[in-house]
């Protein structure tokens, strides 16, 4: 049973928040990802043809049943080994697209409930004054649809921040992994890994915080445009 | 009407079903340049249905409807016709406007936006030239002090109003109206009806109104169609429908909405 070394502390720090910039930009990364890609499954069924849908579904599904580190292990070790289209990605881009797209398959539905909640009669009026099937997503119906869904998103942010430490796995070099190295060279853990935890706790509770100001004030907003309707 | 114009809309033999349920079962209807025609019937009726075929939010099921002569839902391709497409759609319905029972103004656009945006999107005018535009319609239905306010700001009357300014200065040749009062307040409606009567006077546009209001559509309208169960039962002026009518489905709806 070791004690807790403030000099292992002291002597730890510095060297595993060199890994924060690859910890934080990989869920940056994988994060826009992941909202790029959501916005593609979110479209690719509304494709109206009813077979193709149900296949996207079925894809959607897979991805989001399996687990997100076997989905990393697959594109780092095994997709170098499929014929044609098959390359070798760094440990980062693997890292960036396993996450990206199991997350943007979650994502996806937070964009359909958005869109679902916008009401019918806007896509409606849209036609009626005859604009064109891309105006009128980008001018009536995403502008709607999107901000409401912020806080939910900011959610998958953070849920996301606590996923990165998987692609050590297929070594990325965050701040879990130089821990462990730290560990690993002097036999001392306890104080590393604490660190780690630290600066997860430090970077995801203000997020926390702040999403869940962002949801106040959007249903806030809400009820104030509810009172308003009612009142009419 | 004693001169022979060439009609601007026409129905011919146009069915809708949705589902099991037959809402429209054959309807043949001409309507002139400028003519305005209110639709009347029980609730089901299929009344709305109607406009909505024109407005493109429905396909019929069967039949054609022509605008100025070009058939709606379908399209010439080699010596074929063929389900229409985005394109064909967008060109005929650009001489449609539509105004709506629930207004469906765009909640994240100031009033003079709502009404600026399709000018610009759709027809490409410059900003100018259309937000005068703009200004100019909606000095029209009385509410040019409104320019900045957003629809939540608005009560449900000045919100049908600027629902059809927004659709007035697309220039439609012919405008359809859902029930547009419905909605409403009673103390409110009287101010919706007032632009309506407004621009019926004007004259050059033709109107479909689709109406709970008989004395208004006894008052505007050049000629009222009586729909029941799908089909149009009673056709005629709007004295001769509403005050001469036999049709005992007709008297006993008529009767429910005097009383």
């Amino acid at each position: 049973m070791s004690n807790w070394k403030w000099d292992v502390f002291y002597d730890a720090f510095p060297y595993i928040i060199k890994g924060l910039w690859i910890t934080a930009g990989l869920t940056i990364a994988s994060f826009v990802f992941a909202l790029v890609f959501g916005f593609v499954w979110t479209f690719l069924r509304r494709v109206p043809f009813k077979p193709f849908q149900w296949i996207v579904v079925w894809v959607m599904e897979f991805i989001r049943s399996t687990p997100p580190l076997v989905q990393l292990f697959f594109i780092y070790y095994a997709f170098p080994q499929i014929p044609v289209i098959g390359m070798t990605l760094s440990p980062f881009v693997s890292g960036m697209i396993g996450l990206g797209v199991h997350f943007s398959t979650y994502i996806s539905e937070v964009y359909r409930s958005g869109i679902e909640g916008v009401d019918q009669g806007q896509s409606e009026a849209s036609t009626a004054l005859n604009f064109s099937t891309y105006k009128k997503w980008t001018k009536i119906i995403l502008p709607q649809a999107i901000p409401p869904t912020i806080p939910m998103l900011g959610n998958y942010l953070i849920i996301m921040f606590k996923e990165v430490p998987l692609a050590s796995t297929i070594g990325v070099i965050g701040i879990l992994q130089l821990a462990n190295n730290y560990g690993a060279k002097t036999w001392d853990y306890v104080e590393p890994l604490t660190i780690v935890a630290m600066l997860f706790l430090l970077l995801s509770y203000p997020s926390a915080i702040l999403i869940k100001k962002l949801e106040n004030k959007m249903n806030r907003n809400f009820d104030k445009n509810k009172m308003l309707k009612e009142t009419n | 009407m004693s001169i022979i114009v060439k009609p601007i809309v026409t129905y011919k033999g146009v069915h809708k079903n949705f589902g099991d349920v037959e809402v429209l079962k054959g309807i043949d209807l001409n309507i002139a340049p400028g003519e305005k025609v209110a639709i009347i019937g029980p609730s089901g009726s299929g009344k709305t249905t109607i406009i909505r075929l024109l407005m493109t939010l429905e396909e019929p099921s069967a039949g054609d409807i022509y605008v100025e002569g070009n058939n709606l839902w379908k399209m010439q391709r080699g010596n074929k016709m063929v389900r229409a497409n985005e394109k064909h759609l967008r060109k005929i319905r650009s001489d449609i406007g539509m105004v709506f029972q629930h207004f469906n103004l765009f909640p994240h656009m100031t009033v003079l936006e709502n009404c600026v945006i399709s000018p610009v999107e759709v027809q490409g005018i410059d900003k100018q030239t259309a937000k005068k535009l703009a200004m100019e319609m909606l000095e029209k239905v009385g509410l040019k002090d409104k320019l900045d306010k957003y629809p939540d700001q608005l009560s449900g009357g000045q919100k049908q109003r600027v629902a059809m300014a927004r659709a007035l200065v697309m220039k439609p040749k012919v405008m359809l109206f859902d029930e547009v009062t419905s909605a409403l307040d009673p103390e409110l409606v009287g101010e919706v009806l007032e632009v309506i009567r407004d621009l019926a006077e004007e004259g050059e546009m033709a109107m479909i109104l689709v109406t709970h209001e008989m004395d208004f559509a006894l008052d505007v309208a050049d000629r009222v169609l009586f729909l029941d169960k799908g089909v149009i039962a009673e056709r005629g002026t709007a004295k001769e429908v509403i005050e001469e009518s036999k049709n005992e489905r007709l008297q006993e709806f008529l009767k429910r909405f005097r009383s």
